[in-house]
């Protein structure tokens, strides 16, 4: 880093146009596009919730949590079962419903607000204990703690229906539903990143003993970080249950592989770095949906190839080893796309040109 | 390392009374007794050497100060506050700072931001504010919500400002300005070393502790630096309790110095002293003739 060129007023500027930009091309894509694309575009929006938000726990703060789609399936049900009218829930659940339960009712706001809650409260009551006593080992805690949440689900069947999960959850998940959460989670998380406790937070992650010395209350601000992800972890768990409108405690829905799955975007993006998870999150997506063409009969150079169901998940997996292997760094590694840096990149470039 | 001297600084006096007293402080890992009895103190705006050969139980001493080990006995006071009790970060908080024997940076921050990281604690620390106000000492911070200021930057800007102001003047005044936005891990030994005692004093310290800052330094670069931490301890007005191993290093700098060995204090004195001082050269200079 630096000094900084750019004056604070024009980088505002350029960041209100950037976004008045961004939602005109949303407006265009939410007009044209078919109902396909439109949905792999919605889960870019979640999957960059979900990344950036762990990115705040694992990268930024330096604390392992695999249990981010614990979170996540705690914000999915509480929204849904909010969304839900009584009616809904009273016929689905077929072994009767909590009463209070069937009665809660509200918009999607408040839904996702108390899925983003409930979660947070969540990651207090394990981080707590936890980070308090054992610190390192919240990675497996955390694991733990999302198997068992999930456990439980498909368990308590007058609270979630069990295996049967939720059904005809309402599409409330649109293309500006999903981009307004992902641009506030970003502006949230960058503006605390950017602070004097996104500060703290790295120093953390730097070295705990000396971040201690300095005067940082470690565990307090570990906590911190690992509330405010597991809020908007909630968040996204919301919108994606109102994108996918049906959720159930699958192990692939909203269990381990989910978790697996944002690492791979965060560990891509660069641990780290929030437009790295952003980019990371775009990726994903698309990837990820391109590669559903492997699960179906394909012609490879003449070779007849019978579709495998499961196979992009390995061809997934793979390529994320090889990430973790020859390029740990990731696409951004800790920086940041900024207006700043893109300068610098462009005055680079020009000066280059000028010498040649 | 010369460039703190900007104007004639005046001599500041040490007071009789003590900053930091350990009252007959003991640590004890299993069956080893590494701090033995330990009841000597700091006294204010005093420059303290505490030395002895390795293993000594100097390192250990500060470990206990900064609140890293709770003592087996004893009790540590500091400026009118029994801190035995209290947490790094609170310790930190009502006024001590340190250094490490192994430099302990946060490599990936540029220098600007490790200085910054040492302010924060001014407005994160209600818990150690109100240690201090329930001793009649002012608190750090006055103001709530901070966590909410820097989130939605209302309220928080000017501050930021601020803070950034401060580390910057620190980082001129201790010679760094040249690499105010370069990685910490990318300066030189020297700078990192300098750097480090930089950060320690963004905390604004009242006692400043450092572990061997000038281990693995040639004897110029030593020389340089104890003439720095000299013009520091006036500059800052900043009571100084500093560990060396090598006695020589310090003996030009101290006012008054602690040997160490085996867990206990062996002696205390002048520097003059010390040096002359039979046990010291039979426990401690006897030992390095001898490997010579
Ligand atoms: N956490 C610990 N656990 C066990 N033994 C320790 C611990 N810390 C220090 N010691 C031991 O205490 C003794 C004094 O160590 P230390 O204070 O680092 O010495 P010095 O700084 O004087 O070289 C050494 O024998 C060391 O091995
Ligand atoms: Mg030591």
């Amino acid at each position: 880093m630096v000094e900084k060129r750019l004056k604070t007023s024009t980088k505002v500027w350029l960041t209100i146009i950037f976004i008045i930009f961004m939602g005109f091309l949303l407006w265009i894509a939410d007009r044209t596009f078919d109902d396909y694309k439109l949905r792999v575009l919605r889960l870019i929006a979640i999957y960059g919730i979900m990344a950036v938000s762990l990115n705040l726990i694992n990268g930024i703060t330096g604390v392992f949590s695999l249990g981010h789609a614990g979170f996540i399936l705690i914000g999915a049900y509480t929204a849904s079962l909010l969304t839900l009218t009584p009616e809904q829930k009273a016929m689905s659940f077929l072994f009767g419903i909590q009463p209070w339960i069937e009665k809660l009712h509200t918009d999607f706001f408040t839904a996702t607000i108390a899925g983003g809650a409930m979660a947070a409260f969540f990651a207090f009551l394990i981080g707590w204990p936890v980070l308090k006593l054992y610190g390192d080992y919240l990675a497996i805690a955390s694991l733990g703690f999302a198997e068992v949440v999930r456990i439980w689900a498909n368990n308590a069947m007058t609270i979630t229906n069990g295996p049967l999960g939720l059904k005809a959850i309402p599409e409330y998940s649109n293309t500006w539903w999903v981009y307004g959460w992902l641009l506030f989670t970003v502006a949230f998380i960058s503006s605390l990143v950017y602070s004097s406790y996104g500060r703290a937070l790295k120093a953390i992650r730097e070295d705990e003993i000396a971040a201690r010395a300095m005067g940082i209350n470690v565990f307090k601000h570990q906590l911190l970080a690992f509330v405010v992800g597991a809020f908007f972890a909630g968040v996204s768990g919301s919108l994606y249950a109102h994108w996918l409108t049906t959720i159930d405690p699958r192990l692939t829905t909203m269990g381990p592989m989910l978790t697996f799955y944002i690492l791979i975007m965060i560990v891509l993006g660069g641990l780290g770095s929030i437009t790295g998870s952003l980019i990371g999150a775009a990726i994903f997506a698309i990837l990820f949906e391109w590669l559903r063409n492997l699960e179906q009969p394909f012609t490879f150079f003449g070779i007849h190839v019978p579709g495998i169901p499961g196979m992009r998940i390995l061809v997934v997996s793979v390529i994320f080893i090889l990430v973790m292997i020859f390029w740990q760094r990731g696409i951004m590694g800790r920086e940041e796309l900024t207006w700043e840096n893109l300068y610098r990149w462009f005055s680079k470039l020009k000066r280059e040109g000028e010498k040649s | 390392m010369t460039e703190v001297a900007r104007k004639p600084q005046e001599e500041v006096k040490t007071s009789e009374e003590f900053l930091l007293k350990l009252d007959h402080v003991t640590m004890q890992f299993g069956g080893l007794i590494a701090v033995n009895d330990f009841d000597n103190g700091v006294k204010k705006y005093e420059l303290l050497g505490l030395i002895g050969p390795n293993g000594a139980g100097k390192t250990t001493v500060f470990n206990v100060v900064t609140g890293i080990y709770y003592p087996t006995k004893g009790r540590v006071i500091f400026d009118g506050i029994d801190i035995t009790p209290l947490k790094p970060h609170q310790i930190t908080h009502l006024g001590i700072a340190r250094t490490f024997q192994n430099i302990k940076l946060f490599y990936d921050l540029t220098v600007l931001d490790n200085v910054l990281v040492a302010q924060h604690h001014e407005l994160s620390n209600p818990d150690a504010d109100r240690i201090l106000k329930k001793h009649g000492k002012p608190p750090k911070n006055t103001k709530k919500f901070w966590f909410w200021r820097a989130v939605s930057k209302l309220g928080y800007i000017k501050k930021e400002k601020e803070m950034v102001e401060r580390a910057k003047e620190l980082i001129e005044r201790v010679g760094l300005s040249h690499v105010m936005y370069e990685k910490a891990s990318a300066l030189p030994y020297g700078e990192q070393r300098k750097l480090e005692i930089a950060r320690a004093l963004a905390t604004k310290p009242k006692l400043l502790l450092l572990d061997e800052p000038a281990a693995g330094m040639n004897p110029k670069e030593s020389e340089d630096l104890m003439e720095f931490i000299k013009r520091l301890k006036n500059e800052f007005k900043v009571t100084i309790f500093l560990i060396e191993h090598d006695m020589k290093v310090v003996m030009g700098i101290c006012e008054r110095i602690i040997v160490m060995d085996y867990g206990k204090i062996i002696a205390e004195g002048t520097p003059e002293e010390i040096q002359s001082n039979p046990r010291v050269i039979e426990a401690y200079l006897g030992k390095e003739w001898k490997n010579v």
